[in-house]
């Protein structure tokens, strides 16, 4: 079997939402490119509604993947409903990830949060704090699935 | 599509005379050596021929090649062999380098946990050790030095002779991993005063699953996988005679070959290397002129390794990374790390290993297909952002 599913392949090869947004009015990035990975995330949030996202990242094909997919997955949803993105759910629309690429998942579930949380603090939104880790912060980002 | 295949450094395709040589062992001669009759004498003969041949290519006695099923298990036993006899006379210390193949380093690591000392030398920003660094290193409880001949990432080539000569002096063993040499470069034992030598099949032109190990008469060898008393009682199993007679085959044509597969390998390299540079921020992994004839290795600032690969993929170039994503873990390749590379650039890199069945055509492809494709992971890449935007500082 090939590394990849066809649709890591699909994500990966042809990613969708690549790019900047300008007047993006939330941005979260995160990764480090010492392990190899970062990933940043652009919002243009209006009236709690995700209405663009883009992304910029550096990183193996199952990172490229996984922000293309996760960027698709909050496109047009409620803030309230990205916040509810698990990296398994970014896996699982991938039809899967190999078992040492599930740290990319994590990463995107994570650089939606960090740009909703930038784009709290921007406009004064008060949040539970205990709800947005700063996931630099971790020494391990990594989840052994199987 | 047309597949490119530029990893041969990882492996090679057999090559239509080792072939050859292989079939009739598979069906016609399958006897076993160690049988008396007729059937296992002419299984026999075929097994003599092949250790002579591999014998002529590198300048020793047949009785001194022992088969084996490939390069890692001869590096295994040749280390652990010299380790243990070392051991008995009080000498538990060995010298390597920091960039040896997994094969040498993992032995090496476990014998630590067993009470050995080993020094790793520093490789430098070359990809280089030096004879006086080796010497430097021995001490009396010296047992073992163990460098590679030729490294398998970057591809730059070891002063082994004149290590071979330190080692002579001081009387310490000297065992070289020849996996990316043999058949690629002048492997004389004699002339380099090498004591143990490892060499794998597949990595010129015959089949995977076949090696032998080479050790000087008189040095001690142990047994390292125990049953019959195949190889001299150094190596038990059924000996792989197919796999003996293609690699004798393929070792013979690549040292008849080899001053005219060198210069045209070095050639398409040297146009590589030349072409390649040309994109900004790019840097050559090792040095430019001790380097194999067959190996290019490029960091490319801001982008990873892994996604270059799979875009060079698509496109039907077959090459190799040294990123942390191909190794399956969170760091990238020991050997680029041992050059000194810092951990973002070193996830950057892309090895290209020729063969003499490479063309100008494919070296044309390789260079237009990775100028863009490098351009466009770079555009796609926060970190290259940040690099062009002064954020932070170019490394390359």
């Amino acid at each position: 079997m090939a590394l990849y599913s066809e649709k890591v392949m699909d994500h990966f090869t042809n990613p969708r939402n690549v790019g900047k947004i300008e007047d993006a009015n939330g941005v979260g990035e995160v990764g480090n490119a010492k392990c190899g990975d970062i990933m940043k995330i652009y919002l243009k949030i209006e009236n709690g509604v995700i209405a663009d996202v883009k992304f910029n990242t550096f990183g193996c094909g199952s990172a490229i993947a996984s922000s293309s997919m996760a960027t698709e997955l909050i496109k047009g949803k409620p803030i309230s409903e990205a916040l509810e993105l698990t990296n398994k759910a970014v896996a699982e629309a991938l039809d899967g990830l190999p078992a040492h690429k599930m740290h990319c998942s994590v990463l995107a579930e994570e650089a939606i949060r960090a740009a909703i949380k930038d784009y709290y603090d921007k406009n004064g939104i008060a949040y539970d704090k205990a709800d947005f880790p700063d996931p630099n912060d971790e020494e391990e980002h990594f989840t052994e699935e199987d | 599509m047309k597949t490119i295949y530029v990893d041969n450094a990882a492996t090679t395709a057999m090559s239509d005379s080792a072939v050859k040589a292989m079939i009739p062992y598979l069906k016609e001669v399958y006897g076993n050596p160690s049988s008396l009759h007729s059937a296992g004498q002419a299984a026999k003969e075929a097994l003599d021929a092949a250790r002579e041949k591999i014998a002529r290519c590198l300048n020793c006695e047949p009785r001194e090649i022992y088969f084996t099923s490939g390069g890692s298990e001869a590096d295994n036993q040749a280390i652990r062999s010299a380790a243990v006899n070392g051991a008995r006379k009080g000498k538990k210390h060995i010298v390597s380098t920091a960039f040896e193949h997994h094969a040498v380093l993992h032995v090496l690591k476990k014998l630590e946990k067993e009470g050995f000392d080993v020094t790793y030398l520093d490789v430098h920003s070359d990809g280089l050790v030096t004879a006086e660094e080796v010497e430097a290193a021995i001490r009396p409880d010296t047992a073992l030095v163990t460098v590679m001949y030729a490294n398998n990432e970057v591809g730059t080539i070891q002063p082994v002779r004149e290590i071979g000569e330190v080692c002579k002096k001081h009387g310490v063993i000297f065992h070289t991993d020849a996996v990316q040499a043999a058949g690629h470069i002048p492997v004389d034992v004699r002339a380099d005063n090498i004591d143990m030598l490892s060499l794998s099949a597949h990595k010129f032109h015959g089949p995977k699953g076949a090696g032998a190990l080479y050790c000087r008469r008189g040095i001690p060898l142990n047994t390292f996988i125990e049953g019959g008393a195949q190889e001299r009682g150094r190596r038990a199993g059924t000996e792989n005679i197919g796999g003996a007679a293609a690699m004798a085959q393929a070792l013979e044509d690549a040292c008849a070959n080899m001053a005219a597969n060198a210069e045209k390998e070095s050639a398409l390299r040297d146009r590589l290397i030349d072409g390649l540079l040309k994109i900004p921020h790019s840097k050559l992994n090792g040095d430019r002129k001790k380097r194999l004839p067959n190996n290019v290795n490029i960091c490319f600032e801001g982008i990873e390794g892994e996604g270059l690969l799979l875009h060079l993929d698509a496109r039907g170039i077959c090459a190799s990374s040294g990123s942390a994503c191909t190794s399956g873990s969170l760091d990238p390749s020991h050997v680029l790390l041992a050059l000194g590379l810092p951990h973002e650039v070193a996830h950057g890199s892309l090895r290209l290993s020729l063969s003499e069945y490479n063309t100008e055509e494919d070296v044309n492809a390789i260079l237009k297909a990775v100028p863009e494709v490098v351009a466009y992971l770079r555009n796609m890449s926060p970190v290259w952002e940040d690099l062009e935007t002064g954020k932070k500082q170019h490394l390359i």
